[in-house]
């Protein structure tokens, strides 16, 4: 009998106040547990292998800081009441075992495996459901985590999986199969593919003569997901049982090539948009989602939606150079009782989320410099993460398609069970079990080896021919994209595995993080593999570009795909779907109408209680987390004013001694979404373009970004929805001739609640905005300069309160129409961009949630002074959210000048003054101080 | 010598190599970036260098603690040369992640000292601007600086701590060279931010000089806002390496 060595246990302890555990009490207490005295939180060690007592103090030394930490080995009494230890299912990404592993090897110490873990020691009179909620809820996600209560944990050690019995095995579909035959192979095999997309395999099947390998059709289900193939976004659609429309994404497009703007390269194809401001120099822009895997498991999915957009950016051959990333949370102050069954609290859920952000891009080493951070009861099932990169490369763009006899290389991570069916997953609708059934759909990130993947492809495009990332679907999408019109033959036994024993199609479908797939002139490969080895990256060769269009994948010389590309990518039958079209309430409200809707509020007190909503309170805790400042390029920071604690519009990204550089903001509003999608989408365009206006960019140079997170588009008022937001952001875009670029759709953000009910997020349009910024000292903050400046309003206020955050904080459920759309925008944008570079302007502030008090507010508190405004304003004005609105802070010698080209749109509203108050009117003020208390309180 | 060499050490993770490459430049140094795989092969890199700099970011993704693995490495290719380079009186500096390495080494605060950097009081990675002073009139880096530096800081583990009679030691020694001003980030022991070796020649600190290096990169530079450029850090050490 073989020897199994002995597995090492070292416990490793803060010695002194850990702020790890006082978090912990405070999310207990969130969970309604209130007996949780105290809680001490160890890291564990597992080694296995011989190891002797001289190598445990050498693995000592390195595990262990002596001023910090304190380390036994073995086994450990407690003298607590509960034992709960954790550690990583097997296959899961581990870094520090892997690197301790690698470190042990070095310093001789012999070891064969390595697993970490978690000890938590729980004081206090704790019921045992109480412990299985923290167990639940707080201390281990099963997703990714084995636990064990009151008993020592074992480690899963990484290990062969059970052995594969037969490498590919054949799926019989006859020819003349019913739909109901169809339909149970389809659940058979998890396929998330309907009824026509189903018998367009039967059919193409019986022509072609084959019979299916099982690994064809999961290729074929996975190109052709929601995820990959956006089959609503590509559907003709009847409206109203009358007319059909060109599908969505035709229609963006189109608005695209009306607009012509000179400064697009590249729009809609590839892995992101491209466009150039200055010659010599692109931009790459793209923005994502990772809703439904940041849902089971917070951490890794937002983790993993930053790696995975950063690595769009890299596709396009840019260098990335900074992040972005908008989060939609249910309420902080949800009650546990009114959460859904199997779904985590929001703060669990927004805690998860930001450190995944945080730990991607503060390793990986870019900035994460701009986005937002909503609260709706709609996202308390679904949270959503959208995930940005902005790229650039500074040679002219040449876009280039693999070439016959070209090599396959697959460079970085290796490749385990990680995101199995990722695509086909967040495609279909969650429900309790969701977390549970779908474990191996989500995976935590490794920032370092993308890091490398950047120092590599950031040596300049002469190292490969084409480049795409493996994100959903992994190397069955990323090789079938590239492969398109070509061909590839593939060997799938040449990728180096994380742990032996993964069968073929797990392999070809793995979703396994910080992959690239290149294509290489033979003669170039050894250039490539040096500049792999210097840098410590994996290189792989595992085929070529044939020539044949086929897709052929070999395990071992025995094939087990061979599929027709033009069949993969072309023969996925449109889709058909029906919408209803909303017919939302439009009609503007009167002053009579305002005071019965929403009796005689109190100015000061309805500010207070807008400053202190979470969507309008300060997100500084959340921006402090993010590295805002490597590169040393961030210009316009997200973090303004006399105490670094405004926010600022948009942010600028200038390199340290360039001249120009480029504005990013952003727009979203699902609030108006709920109400009126269409208004929303136009909104949210001139939202994002205030944004970057604001900040000094040139209302004539911006590109759009569109991400639309939506419920399910089978519904047809769903559908409507998504129709009427698209007409909007193509009506926006072309009024602001500012192009879309590039998008992306997630649909179905829908939770099947136990309680029968589905659970929709409302819907969602983020709209990004990439601006350029001609002349950086000419950019602009919002903060108030200083005391005698005057305070401008640019733009035409009505009463508009349909969905408005005043509505919001005084309990009304109906204010009205959503605020509709001010055609004539763009022209007062350019006046301001004008004034700006004319340097006219101080401080500038787009308008928005809050309408003017607020907007006011947060340029007084981020400034440290105080405005007496003016008593022509009437309260009503100063909460209405109406559009294309700005508040501009001008020198009273600069002011004339600039109300005569503004004219009839343009109002002085206020003075900036010495004393830290906001006074509305003679009876009505309100210190800044006390402002700033509300603002920044931590909910 | 009109440009001295300053190696910029980088080991997988390390981020900020381009940013202190550009201050090292404006400074009137010749940066060039060495890895540490380069190291193994080619461990005199270090003795070419008139300046070592180990830059900040996330070597080794911090698995085993910040700087642990980066100063194993370290140790293993170059742990002597590095020791030759500061016996010589060459000007060494480790910045965030760097300090962090050198620490773990040893190097810092050295004579046989040990101090650490624990996770931050707060419990959680903090980015914001500090200002700090300096306060040893022995650090080559640090002594002649005329005015508080301002920057950045961007670090989870940079609570600097040690035991009372090391911190005695080090504050009768002048081997304290930067400290906070106004507000503590991170809980460190008397607010410091960096320290130096006993030579004077070593110094380690958290915060981010190098992205402070032009003056619009101040936070309140849309203020009117000018000053506490760390340029002037890196330039003293240049100057210095230029003796």
């Amino acid at each position: 009998m073989q020897n199994v060595p002995a597995i090492h246990r070292l416990t490793v302890s803060p010695t002194g106040v850990d702020p790890r555990c006082s978090a912990l009490m405070r999310d207990a207490m969130d969970l309604g547990i209130t007996t949780l005295q105290s809680a001490q939180i160890s890291d564990l060690i597992f080694v296995r292998g011989d190891v002797t007592e001289q190598d445990q103090r050498q693995l000592e030394d390195i595990l262990v800081d002596s001023l910090l930490q304190q380390a036994s080995w073995g086994l450990q009494g407690s003298k607590s009441k509960h034992v709960v230890e954790s550690t990583l299912h097997s296959g899961v990404t581990d870094s520090v075992a892997h690197e301790l592993h690698r470190v042990a090897t070095r310093l001789g110490v012999a070891i064969d495996a390595v697993a970490t873990g978690k000890r938590f020691e729980l004081t206090g009179n704790l019921t045992r459901m109480d412990v299985d909620i923290l167990v639940r809820k707080l201390l281990v996600n099963s997703v990714i985590e084995n636990c064990s209560i009151d008993s020592p944990i074992v480690p899963a050690f990484a290990q062969a999986g059970p052995p594969t019995p037969s490498l590919v095995s054949y799926v019989s579909i006859p020819p003349d199969a019913s739909d109901s035959e169809l339909q149970e192979l389809n659940i058979e095999r998890g396929l998330a593919m309907d009824i026509e997309e189903l018998r367009a395999v039967r059919n193409h099947y019986a022509s072609a003569g084959a019979v299916a390998r099982d690994i064809e059709l999961e290729s074929i289900a996975q190109t052709w997901s929601e995820h990959c193939a956006h089959k609503t976004f590509r559907a003709s659609i009847t409206l109203d049982d009358s007319i059909t429309i060109p599908s969505l994404i035709n229609q963006l497009r189109q608005t695209t090539e009306l607009i012509d703007a000179p400064y697009v390269v590249s729009s809609f194809v590839g892995n992101a948009g491209i466009i150039s401001f200055v010659p010599g120099t692109t931009i790459a822009l793209k923005c994502e989602t990772h809703n439904h895997p940041s849902a089971i498991e917070p951490f890794g999915g937002a983790n993993t939606g930053v790696g995975g957009v950063i690595r769009d950016v890299l596709g396009a051959s840019h260098l990335p150079i900074a992040c972005t990333n908008i989060l939609c949370f249910g309420r902080p102050t949800t009650r546990a009782d009114d959460l859904p069954e199997g779904v985590f609290h929001p703060r669990r859920i927004r805690a998860g989320v930001v450190a995944g952000i945080a730990d991607y891009g503060n390793k990986i080493g870019l900035p994460t410099v701009a986005g937002a951070v909503l609260y709706d009861d709609g996202y308390i099932a679904n949270p959503l993460v959208y995930a940005g990169c902005i790229g650039v490369a500074h040679r002219p763009y040449n876009a280039q398609v693999p070439q016959t006899s070209d090599r396959i290389i697959v460079l970085g991570g290796r490749t385990g069970r990680d995101g199995l069916r990722g695509a086909t997953f967040s495609s279909m609708t969650m429900d309790a079990t969701t977390g549970d059934v779908s474990g191996a759909s989500v995976q935590i990130g490794d920032p370092i080896t993308e890091k490398l993947l950047i120092d590599v492809l950031g040596r300049g495009q002469d190292l490969f021919r084409a480049i795409t990332d493996c994100g959903a679907g992994g190397l069955s999408s990323a090789i079938g994209e590239m492969a398109q019109g070509i061909g590839a033959c593939v060997e799938l036994s040449e990728l180096p595995l994380k742990y032996p024993g993964l069968a073929p199609w797990e392999i070809w479908l793995s979703e396994a993080q910080e992959r690239m797939v290149v294509a290489v002139d033979e003669a170039g490969v050894a250039a490539l593999q040096e500049t792999c080895e210097r840098f410590g990256v994996e290189f792989t060769d595992v085929g070529f570009f044939t020539g044949t269009n086929r897709l052929v994948v070999q395990h071992d010389g025995d094939v087990v795909v061979d599929l027709d590309l033009d069949f993969l990518h072309d023969g996925r039958p449109q889709r058909h779907m029906s919408a209803v079209m909303p017919t939302p309430f439009r009609e503007l409200m009167t002053r009579e109408q305002f005071i019965k809707t929403f009796g005689d509020i109190d100015v000061v007190d309805s500010l207070k209680r807008l400053l202190a909503h979470p969507n309008i309170a300060s997100k500084a805790a959340v921006i402090h987390r993010y590295d805002h400042e490597i590169r040393g390029a961030t210009l316009v920071r997200p973090l303004i004013g006399a105490r670094t604690d405004g926010h600022a519009d948009g942010v600028v990204i200038a390199e340290p001694l360039d001249h120009h550089g480029i504005a990013i903001g952003i727009g979203v509003n699902p609030w108006f979404g709920a109400l009126d999608a269409e208004r929303m989408a136009l909104s949210v365009v001139d939202e994002a373009m205030r944004n970057v206006v604001a900040v000094g960019a040139d209302p004539d140079s911006v590109a759009l970004l569109d991400n639309f997170s939506w419920g399910n588009p089978r519904r047809p008022s769903t559908l409507g929805d998504l129709v009427a937001a698209v007409k909007g952001c193509c009506d926006a875009a072309m009024t602001f001739q500012a192009p879309f670029v590039s998008g992306k759709d997630s649909l179905n953000n829908e939770y099947l609640g136990s309680d029968g009910e589905r659970h929709s997020v409302p819907p969602t349009l983020v709209i990004t905005a990439i601006a350029h910024v001609p002349d950086v000292a000419a950019t602009v903050t919002p903060d108030l300069k200083a005391v005698g400046n005057l305070v401008v309003l640019i733009g035409r206020t009505d009463l508009e309160f349909g969905a408005s955050h005043l509505a919001m904080v005084h309990g009304v459920a109906d204010a009205g129409a959503v605020p509709a759309f001010d055609p004539s925008a763009l022209d007062r944008y350019r006046l301001v961009h004008k004034a700006m570079r004319d340097g006219l302007v101080s401080a500038c502030h787009d308008v928005a949630e809050g309408g003017i008090a607020v907007a006011i507010a947060e340029m007084a508190m981020a400034g440290r002074l105080g405005v007496n405004m003016s008593s022509d304003l009437v309260k009503e004005q100063l909460f209405s959210e109406s559009n294309s609105r700005f508040l501009l802070e001008v020198a009273p010698t600069n002011v004339d000048t600039l109300l005569k080209r503004f004219g009839d749109s343009s109002v002085v509203i206020g003075i900036v003054t010495q004393e830290q108050k906001l006074q509305f009117s003679s009876d009505e003020g309100v210190f800044i101080d006390e402002l700033l208390d509300i603002w920044q309180r931590v909910s | 010598m009109k440009h001295p060499v300053a190696a910029v050490l980088c080991a997988p993770g390390t981020n900020r190599d381009n940013d202190v490459t550009f201050a090292l430049q404006l400074a009137g140094a010749c940066p060039v970036t060495v890895l540490t795989t380069e190291l193994l092969t080619n461990p005199s890199r270090i003795d070419d260098a008139d300046i070592l700099v180990i830059a900040g970011g996330f070597s080794y993704a911090d698995a085993l603690g910040a700087g642990r693995l980066f100063a194993v490495e370290l140790e293993h290719a170059v742990g002597e040369r590095i020791s030759d380079a500061i016996a010589q009186g060459r000007a060494v500096l480790g910045i965030c992640n760097g300090f962090q390495t050198l620490v773990r080494m040893g190097v810092l605060p050295g004579s046989g000292e040990s101090a650490a950097l624990g996770h931050n009081a707060s419990g959680v990675f903090d980015c914001r601007w500090v200002e700090l002073e300096a306060t040893s009139k022995k650090c080559v880096w640090t002594k002649n600086l005329s005015q508080n530096i301002e920057c950045p800081i961007a670090h989870g583990e940079g609570r600097f701590t040690c035991t009372q009679d090391t911190l005695e030691k080090l504050q009768g020694n002048d081997q304290i060279a930067l400290r906070y001003v106004d507000a503590n980030p991170n809980g460190s022991l008397d607010n410091v931010a960096g320290v130096c070796d006993q030579t004077g020649v070593v110094l380690g600190l958290m915060p981010h000089p190098e992205n402070h290096v032009v003056s619009r990169q101040h936070p309140q530079s849309h203020r009117g806002v000018s000053r506490g450029l760390g340029l002037s850090l890196f330039q003293s050490g240049v100057c210095y390496a230029r003796r």
